[in-house]
């Protein structure tokens, strides 16, 4: 998007005969706190924004396109590129969506092993959510203490499938490799000392009165509104709205786990706040972490994977799978015309719902206000444009 | 009283839009839903949105899916109502010459940017729409990528779109 047509500038006079104009500020596709190549364009008066319009696409790389073109096992490495800070749950949806078209039973043992994979993944995500957000606010700290933490998921999760980002660990049936000798110890010790992490967290930088009143207040969002422009995940939950994929449309083995859905109560000010949604990503690695212990403990034996035909060909048809992936509910519209290719995958992300309704929140919020907003979003670029 | 069986909900339809209606397609909760013809889907979903017992008031997911063979493109539109946990799939389908189905961005919010998003990859017009723009791919994009005839230009602005194989020896 250029920025023809943005350039009117409203001319009026104020007191005294002195002329103001707004300004058109292009802001990205390159600037150190939009979590990505992405970019807006702002129109301010002064420090006050009129609006600030989303411009996307700078990270356009066609996956869906290429769905068609590489089959359906070959699809998967490129699921992790849909959002490369959750990989873990694209792999799940992609597997998801196979499994369904094909009606493929996947073995107990997998499930769990995606299920921990995944709820890892998630406070993986989560942690690098709250740490940038702090330091986009102006505290360097917690991103250095989050980081450091997230470290040793990677760690966890590179013996697991040998990656640290782009996993691949998910196959149509089941998952690539079983968790390996001694890893379940290894994962328990890592919450032992993880959880009571959390609350320091909070103690360090959640309640700081600096922080949160760069937080509270700004740009709260009605939970008829959300739904509205189908936010999902925490930032729906940030609005009061309790609902989760993983309890409200199960999926895998996550009626079997015992957890609670955090949402925002607008405690320090309006529900639906920023500050509401850092808070719900805070508390859902707790859940998080109860979710992993139920799981390491209830870890059943048996094969990883179904048998699943190399020359894969699910029957005509299509599919909805949705699933919460660490920026929410995460659709999957899969379509199979039969053969070993898909007719066509539409990947509906949480981050492009957020994105869209950035030009309605902005208004009247100053320039400043726009990054606690894209932070508070959790907004992963890849994900916005595939 | 929630009207959630996906045959229900389709018996409603029926009985409000009779015609415009297509028969109840699919087997499971994720894909069961019906075809609308064209004219009617704005209406059609405004109904589904406010009518007691249905209150569909998400629009979790809006696609495009081109069939050459059947020579049309159809938009799909994946309901949810989070006030009773139900969904229901609406179909569109409009010629691929000329497609132009009404836009429901005035129904749910989030069809704004979901229809740019066909509208750009699909080359599908929606009619009233606020501001029909392409969002992913450049403004001068020649054609619509997810076409299934779609051919890659050799170049954009001077920079081959291709590259030689790094297995060639």
């Amino acid at each position: 998007m250029s920025l023809t047509g943005f350039e009117v500038e409203i001319q009026r006079e104020v007191d005294g005969g002195l002329t103001t104009e707004d300004m058109t500020l292009s802001m990205g596709p390159q600037h150190p706190s939009t979590h990505g190549v992405l970019r807006f364009v702002v129109r301010a008066d002064g420090e006050v924004m009129k609006e600030a319009i989303p411009d996307i696409g700078y990270l356009h790389r066609s996956i869906e396109k290429i769905s068609e073109k590489v089959g359906w096992h070959g699809f998967m490495p490129y699921t992790d590129r849909v959002d490369y800070v959750a990989a873990m749950f694209c792999n799940q949806g992609w597997a998801m969506a196979a499994e369904r078209l094909a009606s493929i039973e996947v073995p107990k043992r997998a499930e769990y092993c995606r299920i921990i994979a995944a709820e890892f993944n998630r406070i993986q995500s989560h942690l690098l959510s709250v740490g940038s957000m702090a330091m986009d606010i102006g505290a360097y700290t917690p991103f250095i203490h989050t980081v450091r933490e997230r470290e040793y998921i990677n760690d966890l999760i590179e013996e697991l499938c040998g990656a640290r980002l782009t996993f691949n660990y998910m196959r149509i049936g089941g998952v690539a490799w079983d968790i390996p000798p001694g890893w379940r110890e290894k994962a328990l010790s890592f919450l032992e000392r993880f959880e009571p992490l959390i609350d320091e967290y909070n103690a360090l930088i959640s309640y700081n009165k600096i922080y949160t009143e760069r937080l509270r207040n700004v740009a709260a969002i009605s939970a008829q509104e959300a739904i509205d422009y189908n936010l999902v995940g925490p930032n729906l939950r940030g609005s009061g709205v309790r609902y989760d994929v993983r309890r409200d449309l199960p999926y895998s083995v996550y009626p079997e786990l015992d957890f609670d859905v955090p949402v925002g109560s607008g405690e320090l000010g309006t529900l639906g706040d920023c500050f509401d949604r850092y808070m719900v990503r805070m508390r859902e690695m707790k859940e998080s972490c109860k979710i992993l212990r139920q799981c390491l403990a209830q870890l059943p034996q048996g094969p990883v994977i179904a048998k699943v035909a190399r020359n894969f060909k699910p029957a005509a048809g299509d599919c909805y799978v949705r699933i919460e992936s660490a920026r929410g509910d995460m659709g999957w519209y899969v379509v199979s015309d039969g053969t070993a290719f898909p007719h066509r995958c539409k990947i509906r992300t949480g981050s492009f719902a957020a994105m869209s309704i950035i030009q309605k929140v902005s208004r009247n919020l100053m320039i400043a206000d726009l990054i606690a907003v894209i932070a508070s979003f959790d907004l992963v670029a890849p994900e916005i444009d595939r | 009283m929630a009207v959630s069986d996906p045959a229900a909900v389709h018996a409603v339809l029926r009985s409000h839009f009779g015609d415009a209606i297509g028969d109840l397609a699919g087997t499971r909760p994720d894909n069961a839903g019906t075809t609308v013809a064209p004219s009617a889907i704005v209406e059609v979903c405004r109904f589904l949105k406010t009518e007691t017992g249905l209150a569909f008031d998400c629009l979790s997911n809006l696609s495009g899916v081109d069939y050459p063979k059947r020579n049309i493109i159809e938009v799909v539109y994946h309901l949810y109502s989070y006030r009773y946990r139900h969904l229901f799939v609406l179909k569109v389908e409009a010629p691929r010459d000329n497609p132009a189905v009404s836009s429901v961005a005035g129904v749910w919010s989030a069809a704004e940017w979901q229809e740019r998003e066909v509208f750009d990859l699909l080359g599908v017009t929606f009619e009233g729409h606020p501001d029909l723009r392409r969002i992913l791919m450049p403004e001068d994009w020649p054609g619509h990528p997810l076409r299934k005839d779609f051919v890659e230009p050799e170049e954009y602005h001077g920079i081959s779109t291709s590259r030689e194989s790094l297995l060639k020896t």
